[in-house]
C-alpha cells in the first residue's frame, strides 16, 4: 500500500514537473497541460471550429493517447470493450467540455492554475467537488450507465490510429491544417511539437500505469476513504506550485490571470457541471483520453462527444474568454446541468433488469 | 457470486461495499479488467479481509475471506 501510494507520488511529481516545463518552452501560462483546452485546440485545428485564436493540433492530445496505448500494449492491457451506454456518454462528455470551456479549462488545467496563484480556480474547485458529491448521491443510488462488452481488437484501435494519422498530418502537410496566426491568441503558444508529442507521451504512459484520474481523486476518497488517487492530485499541484515559485511564474490573485475570467459564480457552475458529467462518466478528460488509448471505445466516444461539444462551444459562442462568460454559455451550462440530471435521473431510478 | 463483468469504475467497489454491510465471513466475485480487480482488492483489504485472484480468461475471479 505505501508502496502504491509512493509511486502514484512520484508520478504527479513528474507530471507536475513536465507541466511547468511546457509552458517555460512555450504553452500558454498555466497551461502546460489542459485537455479541454487542447481538445478544443485540435478542433480548431481541423477547423471544425473557426476561431481563429485557438486553432492547433495539439501534439500532447496525440502523445496522451499513444502513450497509455504503448505502455497498455506493453503490459498487456490493451483489451478492447465497450458497448456502454455510447450515445449517453457522447452527450455528457459533450456537456463536461461546455462546462470546461465556461470555466477554461479541465479539472487538469484547475490544478496548474491555482499552482500559478489563479485565485478563479478555487470557485472552480469548489464546483468541482459539489459536481463530483452530486454524482456520488446517483452512484450510491444505483446509478449505471449498463455493462460493456468485449470488442475486436480492431475496435480498439481505431482511435489509437486515428491520432498516428493526426500526426502524419501535422508533420507532413501542416498546410491543410489550421494554425492561430503569431501573437493570435491561445493557439499560437505552443511548445515545439516533438517536445509536445515526448510530454504527451510520457504523462500518457504514466496515467496508464498509475490510473490517475483527477475525478477518481476526490470521488474514491468520499466514496471509500481511499486516498491514492487524491496523492497523485495533490503532488501535481505541489511540484507545479514549487516549479512556478522557482521559475518566476506564480502570480497570486483573480484579475488579469492568463487564460481565465473573474466571474465566481460561472467559474462554480463550470467545473459543477464538469465534475458532475465526469463523475458520471467513471473518469475526468484525462482519464477518458487514456481509456481510449487501452481500447476503451466508450471512453474513444466520450473523446468524441468532448471533441464536437468544444467545436459547438466555438461556434455557437458557448466559451468564456478573459473578459468573461458569454449569455450563450450561461444557458448552454444552465441547460447542460439539467440534462445530465436527468441522465443521472434515469440511469439511477427507471433501471430495467439487467441484460 | 457478484458479477461485476463489464462494470466500469468505481461501480464494481461499490457493489461489493453494499455487499459487505452484511458482514459475511467470504464474497467471491467476477470482474473483467485489472483496474476492477486492483480497486476491489484495496476495498476488501480495507475492510480486513484476505483476497485471492484467480485468472480465468478474460476474467478475474476474486476471492475474499476473513
Amino acid at each position: 500500500m505505501k508502496h502504491e501510494k509512493l509511486v502514484i507520488g512520484l508520478s504527479g511529481a513528474i507530471i507536475g514537473i513536465v507541466a511547468v516545463c511546457l509552458v517555460l518552452l512555450g504553452n500558454p501560462a498555466n497551461m502546460g497541460f489542459c485537455i479541454a483546452c487542447f481538445i478544443r485546440d485540435t478542433a480548431g485545428g481541423l477547423g471544425l471550429h473557426r476561431a481563429e485564436a485557438v486553432q492547433y493540433v495539439r501534439p500532447e492530445i496525440i502523445g496522451l493517447v499513444l502513450g497509455s496505448f504503448l505502455m497498455a500494449l506493453g503490459r498487456k492491457e490493451f483489451r478492447p470493450k465497450g458497448g456502454s451506454s455510447p450515445i449517453t456518454r457522447f452527450v455528457l462528455g459533450f456537456f463536461v467540455m461546455v462546462g470546461c470551456l465556461m470555466f477554461l479549462g479541465c479539472p487538469f488545467r484547475m490544478i496548474l492554475r491555482l499552482a500559478g496563484g489563479d485565485m478563479n480556480a478555487l470557485a472552480g474547485l469548489v464546483g468541482f467537488v459539489a459536481g463530483i458529491l452530486t454524482g456520488i448521491f446517483f452512484l450510491n443510488k444505483g446509478y449505471t450507465l449498463k455493462r460493456s462488452y468485449k470488442q475486436t481488437e480492431t475496435e480498439g484501435l481505431v482511435m489509437p490510429i486515428c491520432q498516428i494519422l493526426l500526426l502524419i498530418l501535422l508533420i507532413a502537410v501542416p498546410g491543410i491544417l489550421f494554425f492561430t496566426p503569431a501573437e493570435g491568441g491561445p493557439g499560437a503558444k505552443h511548445a515545439a511539437l516533438w517536445i509536445s508529442l515526448l510530454a504527451g507521451l510520457i504523462v500518457g504512459a504514466i496515467a496508464q500505469v498509475t490510473r490517475l484520474c483527477m475525478v477518481g481523486g476526490i470521488r474514491d476518497f468520499v466514496l471509500f476513504r481511499e486516498s491514492r488517487l487524491l496523492i497523485g492530485f495533490l503532488m501535481i499541484f505541489v511540484t507545479a506550485l514549487a516549479g512556478n515559485l522557482v521559475m518566476g511564474k506564480f502570480s497570486l490573485g483573480m484579475a488579469g490571470q492568463p487564460v481565465a475570467h473573474t466571474g465566481i459564480l460561472w467559474n462554480f457552475l463550470g467545473m459543477f457541471l464538469a465534475g458532475y458529467g465526469c463523475c458520471l462518466l467513471g473518469g475526468c478528460p484525462l482519464r477518458q483520453l487514456i481509456l481510449t488509448g487501452e481500447g476503451n471505445t466508450d471512453s474513444a466516444i466520450t473523446f468524441l462527444g468532448l471533441f464536437v461539444g468544444a467545436a459547438f462551444c466555438h461556434n455557437f459562442k458557448l466559451a468564456s474568454s478573459g473578459e468573461g462568460p458569454t449569455v450563450n454559455g450561461k444557458i448552454a451550462v444552465i441547460i447542460g446541468i439539467i440534462v445530465v440530471t436527468v441522465i443521472a435521473a434515469v440511469n439511477t431510478f427507471s433501471r430495467k433488469e439487467e441484460c | 457470486m457478484i458479477d461485476a463483468r463489464g462494470r466500469s469504475c468505481p461501480e464494481p467497489v461499490i457493489m461489493i461495499k453494499k455487499a459487505m454491510t452484511t458482514k459475511e465471513s467470504s464474497y467471491e466475485m467476477l470482474v473483467d479488467n485489472r483496474v476492477s480487480v486492483e480497486n476491489v482488492t484495496r476495498f476488501a483489504k480495507h475492510e480486513g479481509y484476505a483476497i485471492t485472484v484467480e485468472e480465468q480468461g478474460d476474467d478475474f475471479l476474486l476471492h475474499m475471506t476473513r
